[in-house]
């Protein structure tokens, strides 16, 4: 079975933010960058895959030349190999589109994604490549089985108050949510082995982005808070608060 | 250009997003000079619809098939591009929850447009549409233009007001033929019990590592029952096998936004607050008077929840007549 995963390298959730002179985008010079934590499922699933059926495993990244650190961190988890379509730190073009023309070019049975990018935190890069490629595609995935033979696939995923139990045929792209695994940590032999895994740097195919970034800000400080009380004592006192100032309960 | 607002409704009945987003595509269409008409899917529901005059949408779209009786991405699409068709609308909004979510890409890269999802907010300067959405788990804000002919917005739920504006709403039935669904639902579990949904609830109740060990959860249970609260829970308490992820607030888990948030020995990671911070008032109950939470919190108790728990229960539920 061939997978692609696609991963996208994020500042790390501690990160402390700021943004940038044009107005429009984050300072990132003090950033330590991660692979973004929901594609750890997504490369943990694909490995799991891998073993099972056998096939091979691609990592699939739009990012600077500084997103092959993380590559590497994805090969020597176990994956195969990796393509890094090489863009400017601040890429303006539609990276959708870019990712389902690099898709193209490559087999596939399975191609796999994180939930959202925890730095845009859009939630929408599995379904619109599906789209592109025309494929039927499940999101928020916490179960995931297939049927060897048949290509049948079953997965559980998350919705409001409970689960939804669906089946599809691959080709078919899946959005990964916490839950599908426990993702691996590379171990030593798998770190010198990414070293000489193949990575193939390229450019993408740029077409206009469908959105643009007016301004970027920070939220307004919350205004420090009150200290009630200390123990059972403040309790009357922040219940009046809670009524008569906030008007919440 | 008119709005078209996709009004969630599941097992017959519509969300409270729903009645948000229908809400807020009045407001929008007012602001702009335009109308708004809104659309409904499903099966059976055709008679519901009519109830999304209460909010002041004058046209009202229904797409009532069996096929669509449970949702299915692909299935859904296709009735949105049509009723998007029909109404020549150029905004379509709906709900970014678990269906919008899942739905607004799809139907985005169908009608070739550029998307914004979990909005918050909507500036129409100018007659010139911008949305503001949070961005780095919401330590900022993205302010964005969408530069195609449809523009796809999911708005956040629980942060638009739905508004009382009752109208005479035209119901206009749209037959299609629904393709068959190539992703088919077989199952739907459903937690047990009548929860309230952690996204749509306007006073959550979560509890952290603080509560020490799982039984006594239920006093987080009983304090949010006294407030008629959901309740959600830290990483810590759902990795610990405590609680089950759907509980789960924060960057992995769910991002809430209710009136009043009670955080009771929650310390208040960055991670944490990236699920909560939009939350319009904060309480924090924590023994440790340096707790971050406090840093974000309105009001707040320091001392031991073992003893202001049991005491704010009481109070709250003779408060509340109960
Ligand atoms: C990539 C990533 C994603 C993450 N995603 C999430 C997420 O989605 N949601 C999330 O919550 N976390 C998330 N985390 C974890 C987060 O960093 C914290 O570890 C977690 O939130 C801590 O949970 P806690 O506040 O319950 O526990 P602790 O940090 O252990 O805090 C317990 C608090 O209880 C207080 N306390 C103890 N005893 C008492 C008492 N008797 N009375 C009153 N107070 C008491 C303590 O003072 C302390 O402040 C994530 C981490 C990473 C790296
Ligand atoms: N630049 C990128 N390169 C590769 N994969 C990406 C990129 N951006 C997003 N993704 C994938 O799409 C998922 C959802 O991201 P998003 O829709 O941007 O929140 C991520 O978890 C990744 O799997």
């Amino acid at each position: 079975m061939n997978i692609i995963v696609c991963m996208k390298q994020v500042p790390d959730s501690e990160t402390r933010v700021k943004t940038a002179p044009d107005g429009k985008s984050l300072d990132l010079s003090a950033v330590n960058f991660v692979i973004n934590p929901h594609d750890e499922f997504a490369i943990e699933e694909a490995i799991r895959l891998k073993e099972q059926f056998s096939g091979e495993v691609t990592v699939l990244t739009l990012g600077p030349e500084r997103a092959e650190n993380d590559i590497r961190k994805a090969l020597a988890m176990g994956a195969d190999k990796a393509v890094l379509l090489k863009t400017d730190a601040n890429f303006s073009g539609d990276v959708a589109h870019a990712l389902a023309e690099q898709i193209k070019t490559m087999p596939y049975d399975l191609l796999l994604f994180g939930k959202q990018a925890i730095d845009e935190d859009s939630s929408q890069m599995a379904q619109l490549v599906a789209e592109m490629l025309d494929l039927p595609c499940v999101t928020v995935v916490v179960k995931l089985d297939i049927n060897q033979e048949s290509k049948v696939c079953t997965a559980e995923r998350e919705i409001e108050g409970g689960k939804e139990i669906v089946e599809f045929s691959l080709p078919a792209v899946i959005g990964t949510q916490k839950g599908l695994n426990e993702p691996r940590l590379p171990n030593l032999k798998g770190i010198m082995a990414a070293k000489k895994k193949p990575l193939e740097k390229k450019e993408p195919v740029i077409s206009a982005a469908t959105t643009e970034i007016v301004a970027i800000e920070l939220p307004p400080a919350r205004p420090a808070g009150k200290i009630v009380g200390k123990g059972a004592d403040a309790v009357p006192e922040l219940l009046r608060l809670l009524h008569e100032e906030a008007k919440v309960i | 250009m008119s709005i078209l607002a996709f009004a969630e409704q599941r097992n017959g009945a519509f969300r409270k997003s729903g009645f948000e987003v229908a809400s807020e595509a009045k407001r929008l269409a007012d602001k702009l000079g335009t109308s708004a008409a809104a659309l409904v899917v499903g099966s059976g529901i055709e008679k519901m619809a009519a109830e999304l005059g209460k909010y002041g949408i004058t046209k009202i779209y229904v797409i009532d098939d069996a096929g669509l009786d449970k949702y299915s991405t692909e299935g859904y699409t296709q009735a949105i591009e049509e009723a998007v068709k029909k109404e020549k609308a150029t905004i379509i909004l709906m709900p970014a929850s678990a269906m919008g979510r899942d739905l607004g890409p799809r139907v985005a890269g169908r009608l070739k447009a550029g998307l914004a999802t979990d909005v918050t907010h909507f500036d129409t300067d100018g007659g010139k549409l911008t949305v503001t959405r949070p961005v780095m788990a919401g330590k900022a804000f993205q302010k964005i233009a969408i530069k195609t002919a449809h523009q796809v917005i999911s708005l956040r739920p629980n942060v638009f007001r739905a508004q009382e504006n009752p109208v005479q709403a035209n119901v206009e039935k749209l037959s299609i033929a629904i393709k068959p669904a190539r992703v088919k639902v077989k199952d739907m579990v459903v937690e047990s019990g009548k929860k309230i949904e952690l996204t749509e609830a306007d006073i959550i109740v979560s509890g952290g590592r603080g509560l020490k060990a799982p039984e006594h959860w239920e006093m987080i249970v009983k304090l949010a029952d006294a407030l008629g609260a959901a309740h959600g829970a830290s990483r810590a308490v759902v990795d610990a096998g405590w609680r089950s992820h759907e509980e789960q607030v924060g960057q992995t888990g769910k991002t809430v936004s209710p009136q009043l948030y009670i955080a009771v020995g929650i310390s208040g990671a960055i991670q944490h607050l990236a699920g909560m911070s939009s939350s319009k008032y904060i309480v924090a109950i924590n023994s440790d008077a340096e707790a971050p939470i406090f840093k974000i919190s309105d009001y707040g108790i320091v001392g031991d929840l073992f003893e202001v728990l049991p005491e704010l229960t009481k109070q709250a539920a003779q408060m509340k007549g109960k």
